[in-house]
């Protein structure tokens, strides 16, 4: 499973999934069909940006600026935890060059 | 329902845990229906349209839930579609950042209405089939041509863009099909099909003789949901619910009762499972004359079996007892005659021999059903 994702694919949300802050509890929540995901800090951080806008290396630039980490190690935490949302069809990539993300 | 992930857990005050937060909602907006489904999981006394909520009230109680901490609203009936209104609904919860997941019949939704629907802002269609072929199906449903109409809706969700999951009831008639209801998720683009084994309450308690499957066909089902499942990863969700008349442990009611969810009926009583009512002795609170948080946390319905305290010696000493929850209260009910007994699908329960003979008597039963339907209106008299 090392499905890499175009630097320049443009992530977002697929249809059903949404990302929301959860008053009752105190906690980010990712709804997807009869799924409510618990996204841990670093996560949510990344969900805030995948707005069908910015592409993933623009999410990387950000991320390493606001939080002072090495590029590298963020543009490969990125790209793991959004391969993985691709694979399970919570987000979708639109580039040319995307690895997976068909579904 | 029980597909809800747990939550990392919260902080607890020891003395009194802080009570929970439900996170779904079944709103049961109406009970009309034209189909007639023998298992059907509405009561056998049906709602009329006459009773049935405004607009204004579900409104209300949509907001309500927000505030108490719902995170996903589950629009379901009956045929949710029957209301007129339900596009506003669906806008109002979408306003109050609630999740709305539709779960239709697909009879009498046209392309038009799909396409309101989605514009509304809905975010998941669940459609059900009651066979994976035409045949089946319009005979499950009592409704001929049913099977071609939910074709058509399926691709039309799929059209619109919007996520599908393909809900299948199984039993007698249809669960040598399991195989083809996969098949037919993945050719209508659905990425997650239900797969539940009829449970036993209302309709389906009446339709029982005709509708409990056999041992060695439960045991063939429960293998080939597990295959598809390895294959299908990535591909194809696949949720079971699985049969409990012939399993070891009971299922785990609810994930707890008054823990994760409620569900409002057309008329606006608030249950803690959709099958409740069929326990004679529980007091349900209506959102005409109460609010949800309200009901949620003060109706004795709610209060009856949250925890453990309640639970008969067998099971509070049992290390499963925040696993299953003691099992099924309704089918404590139906079979021990005792809402507080340990559900008898548990194999500990003094009455699990006796379920497991009458199982076996009822998959002998005949194919003649009991269909769906409200009764003459003259019979109250
Ligand atoms: S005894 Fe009660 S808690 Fe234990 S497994 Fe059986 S039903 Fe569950
Ligand atoms: S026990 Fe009754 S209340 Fe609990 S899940 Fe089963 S049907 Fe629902």
């Amino acid at each position: 499973m090392t499905a890499t994702l175009a630097a320049n694919g443009v992530p977002r949300l697929a249809r059903g999934v949404r990302l929301r802050h959860d008053e009752a509890r105190g906690q980010w929540v990712l709804l997807a069909p009869e799924r409510v995901l618990n996204p841990d800090p670093v996560a949510v951080e990344i969900l805030k940006k995948v707005d069908g806008a910015r592409s993933i290396d623009a999410i990387v630039d950000e991320l390493a600026t606001t939080f002072t980490v090495e590029r590298q190690t963020v543009a490969s935490d990125v790209d793991v935890f959004l391969a993985g949302l691709a694979e399970k069809g919570l987000i979708e990539v639109t580039s040319p060059l995307v690895g997976d993300a068909a579904s | 329902m029980s597909l809800v992930e747990e939550p990392r857990s919260r902080v607890e005050v020891p003395a009194r845990p802080a009570p929970p937060i439900p996170y779904g909602m079944l709103a049961e907006l109406t009970h009309r229906c034209p189909l007639q489904c023998p298992y059907c999981s509405n009561p056998v006394e049906l709602d009329r349209r006459n009773v049935e909520l405004d607009t204004e009230t579900w409104l209300r109680v949509f907001s309500e839930a927000a505030k108490l901490g719902v995170l996903q609203v589950h629009l379901s009936g009956g045929e949710p579609t029957a209301r007129r209104d339900l596009e506003q609904m669906i806008r109002h919860c979408v306003e109050v950042g609630l999740y709305t997941n539709l779960i239709t019949a697909g009879v009498g939704v046209t392309a038009e209405r799909l396409r309101a629907i989605s514009d509304a802002g809905i975010d998941h269609v669940q459609l059900s089939f009651q066979g994976a072929t035409a045949e089946v199906t319009d005979k499950v449903s009592n409704f001929r041509g049913a099977h071609e109409r939910k074709l058509a809706v399926a691709r039309e969700v799929r059209r619109l863009g919007l996520p599908l999951t393909i809900n299948s009831v199984v039993h007698r008639a249809n669960i040598h099909q399991i195989p083809d209801f996969i098949e037919l998720a993945l050719a209508l683009d659905a990425r997650r099909i239900e797969i539940a084994h009829s449970q036993y309450y209302g309709w389906a308690l009446r339709n029982r003789g005709a509708l409990m499957p056999t041992r060695e066909q439960v045991f063939w089902a429960l293998d080939v949901v597990e295959q598809a499942r390895v294959r299908l990863k990535g591909v194809l969700t696949i949720d079971a619910v699985v049969p409990d008349y012939y399993a070891k442990y009971p299922k785990p009611c609810m994930n707890g009762w008054g823990r994760q969810s409620l569900n409002v009926t057309p008329s606006g009583k608030v249950l803690p499972c959709h099958a409740a009512e069929t326990i004679p002795s529980l007091d349900f609170w209506n959102v005409r004359e109460h609010s949800l948080p309200d009901v949620w946390l003060n109706s004795p319905a709610f209060n009856a079996f949250r925890g453990t305290d309640w639970m008969p010696d067998l099971c509070r000493s049992c290390e499963r007892k925040e696993i299953d929850w003691g099992g099924c209260r309704c089918q404590a009910m139906a079979i021990a005659g005792d809402a507080a007994a340990t559900d008898p699908a548990c194999h500990l329960s003094p009455l699990h021999a006796d379920l497991l003979a009458l199982a076996e008597a009822d998959a002998e039963g005949t194919d003649i059903y009991d269909y769906r339907r409200y009764f003459q209106p003259d019979r109250a008299s």
